[in-house]
């Protein structure tokens, strides 16, 4: 028990210095030092709560993604069967509780139908997106699929990540952090300074741009009751573009929309009003030169998110794909709003569920207040332990400031992140992990009192207290495994010193501890132990 | 150098003559404290209530205006306003619970939030918005799910461990103890009023650690005496144990104690809640694993059979690993 060979003194030690060193870089960051830049630096990423920030979680309702599919394939259903050869003729389509009816004119069509209608039902991988069923001889019905909608609701929460990241790096903020979580939620943390405000206006915006030619003959009246004409939907104006609470009939078919766009970029105008300039790519320029020229003279509606932020008359035809949104725009706003278009629309509307925004001024006060606290508390356990256990007590010293270090090493080789319940978690570590080196001690102490010779007694108390040390380590490692899977920023940051002290105060109090009695031992030969 | 002895050698104290009246103690303590929490209820904070929640420092008062922050607030009319002094007697945090209209619609809960600052700046000139916090209805409900699940797992898989570890005796009062000392850390949040948020969680959980471990401890020298002492009645060989252990449960308990009392005392303010309870949960803890734990054992049936077939096995395994045949 008390024999080290070599090689096992060597991996010890190798272990502790090399863990202990990686903690340096966040040891000189969280003091204030600077850390020479040219060395490699592994460092603990500080959480919103002490280095100020925001947080943002946001939420894609499900049941969204299902309208999406019913109406696209809606649209695809019409076109593959008008283009059929022959045409096959479909009327009384619904897409109401979930899944998309319609019924062939014709009975003799059915089959054909079900045949063209074949690979629009399978998705990537040959899944089964939809199930198709016919009723009453003449109605198809297309349900979508669990494995389906999941996998749409997987892909659209992708691509809406990927969105964010494109809008937050445009921002040139500092590490955000955007990850999803769940099935249909996306955490944001933007860490320092910023403004929260615009955080949220970037994210939150869905940025979906439509182009609509405007019913001008709408009656204002009719508009107010809500009442359109067949093929027109009414919008409202955007509560900022001066003609808030009035409203716009448009044509439902005829306009189109942003996804072909390649560039937005905010600009001024000839009137010195703020812009944003966009460019389509090859296709929709066309499609935009062509809407134009076919209705000069007439009013079209620039439409985002549902909402009408203007609506100018065609001047004249507009080639190149170039255009111009204005909108009673200010320059921040207009530049939100081309960072916005530029990264592509979000392909769901996400909610802020939860959000939390942290002074930084609160964050810095808080590590310099924890720091003291925990530098007091471990001065205090230091100095028990050493005027109760002596010598022993230095050893379980030594192997305190190795456990923090190699601690900090971990989270920092890890890239986790260090919060202010995660201090706590600190001092509750040492508080916890100097327990082995009372339980080892006090046994030593005990078997002394028995009787046992020097060694005898170092080797009990070690190999005696090891068997409760390991059970208490192990109910305490699922108290923290539990914690961490089910908290959430700052408490898992808690739970994350608690897990990782675990493990390195197992190995500092009891391995090295050890390794350092045994060498005394064998050094000195003492026939008492002052202890 | 003289050593400090915390706890002089060969202590004999008799703390389980006591048994049955602290159990008595305890088991109104723990009706007490759920009584509370029924009657009186948690200071729910905005992780388990939803709603807003705003921390503002008044750098230039020595004291913040509690009671015209209050007033202000609710002069907006969305519903009373929870004003709190937190940490520094400057520093406050103000929760506001959402309208139903709000709920789900981040931009009218922003927009509240916006109302309340700018309402405040204006009045107040030293106001310094601190950290402003805003949780929908679905994620609270979501959390307090959560966070109670997490605990019954974590005391149901601890006292499943403890089962297989030694026997379902121990487990059990392993278990009851966690229940007595989570009980009556609810109740302390509960009777100050002091806000139940997700950092309660954490410090509950820490606490079912700490607890566990002084009972091992504890456990672990009954189970070595158990196999020691065929013949001495339990009540005796319970006493025999905890006296053992007295010298480490002490120390440990104290070394815990001074590491916490710093952060207790000058940390920062938004770990006072936690830390208070943990540290309370301290004490709970170590008077549990003595006065709940053991007790129980004999009340369980625990007697010197318990560990014969494991230790003749476990023995015959260390004799062989030995040499001696």
């Amino acid at each position: 028990m008390l024999d080290f060979p070599l090689w096992k003194k060597g991996w010890f030690w190798g272990l502790t210095l090399a863990l202990s060193v990686l903690a340096l870089p966040s040891l000189f960051s969280l003091s204030g030092a600077r850390w020479p830049a040219a060395l490699p630096d592994p460092e603990v990423n500080l959480g919103l709560d002490l280095a100020g920030g925001s947080h943002i979680l946001l939420e894609a309702d499900p049941a969204e993604i299902v309208t999406q599919r019913l109406r696209n394939m809606e649209e695809s259903v019409r076109s593959t069967l008008r283009r059929a050869e022959p045409q096959i003729r479909v009327g009384d389509v619904s897409t109401a509780d979930r899944r998309l009816s319609f019924m062939v004119e014709s009975v003799a069509d059915v089959d054909r139908a079900r045949q063209l209608l074949e690979p629009l039902l399978n998705g990537e991988g040959l899944v089964r997106e939809w199930d198709l069923s016919v009723v009453d001889e003449t109605r198809i019905i297309l349900t979508p699929t669990d494995a389906g909608l999941d996998a749409a609701l997987n892909a659209a929460m992708d691509s809406s990540q990927d969105v964010i990241d494109r809008r937050i790096n445009a921002l040139g903020t500092r590490e955000p952090t955007i990850i999803r979580q769940g099935d249909n939620r996306i955490v944001v943390q933007v860490p320092g300074l910023q403004d929260p405000e615009q955080v949220k206006e970037l994210v939150g915006r869905t940025a979906k741009l439509e182009f609509k030619l405007v019913n001008e003959n709408a009656l204002p009246s009719d508009l107010a009751q809500g009442i359109v004409e067949p093929g027109q939907q009414i919008f409202p104006y955007a509560p900022d573009s001066g003609f808030a609470g009035q409203s716009l009939a448009v044509y439902r078919l005829g306009g189109i929309d942003g996804s072909t766009l390649v560039r937005a970029q905010a600009s001024r105008n000839q009137e010195n009003q703020d812009v944003v300039v966009i460019q389509f790519d090859q296709q929709g320029g066309n499609r935009f030169a062509k809407l134009t020229s076919e209705n000069v003279g007439k009013q079209f509606a620039i439409i985002l998110d549902g909402e009408v932020i203007s609506a100018p008359v065609i001047q004249d035809q507009i080639l190149g794909g170039v255009s111009e949104i204005s909108g009673n725009f200010t320059p921040e706003t207009a530049q939100q709003l081309a960072i916005s278009l530029q990264s592509g629309a979000l392909p769901v509307d996400l909610t802020v569920v939860e959000e939390r925004t942290v002074g930084p001024d609160l964050g810095a006060e808080s590590i310099r207040l924890g720091i003291i606290a925990m530098m007091v508390g471990s001065i205090a356990v230091v100095v028990l332990m050493i005027a109760t256990y002596g010598r022993f007590g230095v050893y379980a010293t030594i192997a305190l400031i190795f456990n923090v270090l190699m601690i900090l090493g971990i989270m920092a080789a890890m890239n986790t992140t260090l919060t202010l319940p995660g201090i706590a978690g600190f001092v509750l570590t040492i508080g916890a992990a100097v327990d082995a080196n009372v339980l080892i001690n006090e046994r030593i102490r005990e078997e002394r009192k028995r009787g046992r010779r020097v060694i005898a007694a170092v080797e009990n108390g070690y190999r005696e207290a090891s068997r409760a040390i390991f059970d208490a380590n192990i109910t305490n490692f699922i108290a923290g495994a539990l914690l961490f899977m089910f908290g959430t920023g700052p408490v898992r940051g808690f739970a994350v010193v608690l897990v990782i002290g675990l493990f390195t105060s197992v190995f500092t109090a009891v391995s090295l501890t050890r390794l350092w009695v045994a060498g005394w031992l064998r050094r000195a030969r003492p026939q008492d132990l002052h202890l | 150098m003289k050593l400090l002895k915390l706890v002089p050698d060969d202590t004999n104290i008799k703390f389980l003559k006591w048994r049955i009246p602290f159990y008595v103690i305890s088991m109104v303590l723990i009706a007490a404290s759920w009584g509370l929490v029924l009657t009186k209820g948690l200071n729910y904070g905005v992780d388990f209530a939803g709603g807003l929640n705003i921390t503002a420092t008044f750098t230039e008062s020595t004291e913040a205006p509690v009671g015209d922050l209050r007033d202000r607030v609710a002069g907006l009319g969305y519903g009373e306003p929870v004003v709190q002094r937190f940490g520094e007697d400057n520093q406050v945090s103000i929760r506001v619970p959402l309208p139903e209209s709000a709920e789900g619609n981040p931009e009218a809960a922003q927009a509240i939030a916006n109302e309340i600052v700018d309402e405040l700046q204006t009045n107040f000139d030293d106001f310094r918005l601190d950290g402003n916090e805003n949780v929908s209805g679905k994620v609270s409900d979501e959390f307090r799910q959560d966070a109670a699940l997490a605990l019954i797992a974590a005391m149901l898989a601890v006292a499943l461990y403890i089962w297989i570890r030694f026997e379902w005796q121990f487990g059990v009062g392993g278990l009851f103890a966690l229940f007595h000392d989570v009980s009556l850390t609810l109740g302390m949040f509960a009777l100050f009023q002091m806000e139940f948020n997700l950092q309660s969680i954490a410090a509950i959980l820490a606490i079912i650690g700490y607890s566990l471990n002084d009972t091992i401890v504890i456990y672990d020298r009954i189970r070595e005496n158990l196999k020691k002492y065929r013949k001495m009645p339990l009540p005796e060989l319970l006493d025999l144990s905890v006296n053992e252990t007295l010298a480490r449960t002490v120390m440990t308990s104290l070394t815990l104690f001074i590491a916490l009392i710093p952060l207790l005392l000058f940390g920062p303010a938004s770990l006072f809640s936690m830390v208070a309870a943990i540290t309370l949960g301290l004490f709970v803890g170590t008077y549990s694993s003595v006065y709940m734990a053991a007790p129980i054992l004999i009340w369980l049936g625990v007697d010197s059979h318990s560990f014969v077939p494991q230790e003749s096995a476990a023995d015959r395994q260390e004799k062989a690993a030995r040499g001696e045949v």
